[in-house]
């Protein structure tokens, strides 16, 4: 793999991730616990398509085929996809909801922050522009976690059953493949060997505080998303999120 | 057209979201450039990268110089320098308080984001400093929701993006 593929293979994750994470958060617009919520969950989601935007277009940039951000989002099939598995996961209830998008936002934070450090100017710019807003998703879900988790008995218990099942989706974050080691060798993706060491002290700091305790069990590994093997999610959001533009073909409105 | 010119006519485009400001006074007008053969090509940046006004900033601009008789503007998008709230002007400052909001409160964002309590921030209405914040995220992506305790008036807050 050249390093020019292996970088827009590396779009595709940074906007992949965020889209699908972005659609799952928006399927809560009008339906959050109290108006407030709802419009803190789709604002959220809001900036995670326009961070979307942003890979998309420098990925198209790079690939120099003609293609847009449109032809990605709406145009690609579920194996083309390259996000992880714990953005595809449901939304099930509010508690859950609030254990994926903490153990996300806490990702995004440490991998952006990372990234500004990129020797690619765009990439680097990316992350800086992110991680602003990133910052406030961090702060509000990691605080709703602590309200769920050091709650009422029911609260506690469903985000203590929904972390049991989310911590180990976690390594799929950290897998370095010939994508990242290419893109490494040039400084581009920078060294991140203390990500996953970092993550889960920044996680257990908000679990402490949350009277939440890791499971003593690992469950699910998830692999495989970044080459385009998914759970059975994909396949549902993707019908819902493309069905438009497959079944009008270039309608415009 | 002359730049000077041009920077003129765009202190007259305003925020779509927030009418008191002109994209100038928000600093999303990053670059103007007047080519030789008469092309006015304009950067802009987006506050943050979802943010819906961005089309419409666009389109804006493009009409506006459109009727001071500019016939050919390009207006491009660019991520970097990341738009900061440092870039809101002093006087847009105490446009946006009597228009209601809430300015953002500076040096309030520390450097890890992280675990920081909620800032003070005085209520638009009576000056209170005796509010609290409702919810980070308020009616658009730039504001949260606050409401003073003393006269009870929920408002919005720019707030601190760094």
């Amino acid at each position: 793999m050249d390093q020019k593929e292996a970088l827009y293979q590396y779009w595709l994750r940074l906007g992949d991730d965020s889209m699908i994470l972005a659609h799952r958060l928006s399927e809560w617009c009008s339906n959050g616990p109290f108006l407030e919520e709802d419009i803190a969950l789709s604002n959220i989601g809001l900036d995670l398509f326009g961070q979307t935007r942003i890979a998309f277009t420098s990925a198209c940039a790079l690939e120099g085929k003609g293609r847009t951000e449109d032809d990605l989002a709406y145009k690609r099939p579920e194996h083309e996809f390259r996000s992880c598995h714990l953005a595809e996961e449901p939304n099930k209830d509010f508690a859950h909801t609030m254990v994926r998008q903490t153990l996300f936002s806490a990702y995004h934070l440490l991998l952006y922050k990372a990234l500004e450090r990129s020797s690619d100017e765009q990439l680097a710019a990316f992350a800086t522009k992110s991680l602003k807003e990133v910052k406030y998703h961090w702060r509000h879900t990691s605080r709703w976690l602590v309200r769920l988790g050091d709650g009422t008995e029911e609260s506690h218990k469903r985000v203590q059953d929904s972390l049991d099942i989310l911590w180990s989706f976690r390594y799929e974050f950290f897998e370095v493949d010939e994508v990242v080691t290419e893109l490494q060798k040039t400084s581009i993706v920078p060294d991140l060997s203390n990500l996953q060491s970092d993550y889960e002290a920044l996680v257990l700091e908000i679990l402490e505080e949350a009277t939440l305790v890791l499971p003593e069990k690992e469950g699910f590994k998830a692999t495989g998303g970044r080459i385009g093997h998914h759970s059975e999610y994909l396949g549902h959001i993707l019908s819902e999120f493309q069905y438009l533009v497959r079944a009008y073909p270039n309608s415009k409105w | 057209m002359a730049e000077v010119e041009i920077l003129k006519i765009l202190e007259g485009v305003k925020d779509p979201e927030i009418p008191v400001l002109s994209l100038i006074d928000l600093g999303v007008v990053r670059r103007v450039k007047s080519q030789a053969n008469g092309k006015v090509v304009i950067s802009i940046t987006p506050t943050y990268s979802g943010c819906p006004a961005v089309k419409v900033m666009k389109d804006d601009i493009i009409e506006a110089l459109h009727n001071e008789g500019v016939e050919s503007v390009e207006v491009k998008e660019v991520i970097t320098p990341a738009w900061t709230t440092d870039w809101i002007t002093q006087d847009a400052r105490k446009r946006l308080l009597e228009y209601g909001i809430a300015p953002p409160v500076e040096g309030t964002v520390d450097k890890s984001g992280l675990m920081e309590n909620p800032v003070v921030v005085a209520c638009p209405q009576c000056a209170s400093t005796n509010t609290r914040m409702i919810s980070q995220f308020g009616s658009t992506a730039c504001k949260a929701l606050y409401q003073c305790n003393d006269c009870k008036e929920p408002f919005d807050y720019f707030k601190c993006l760094k």
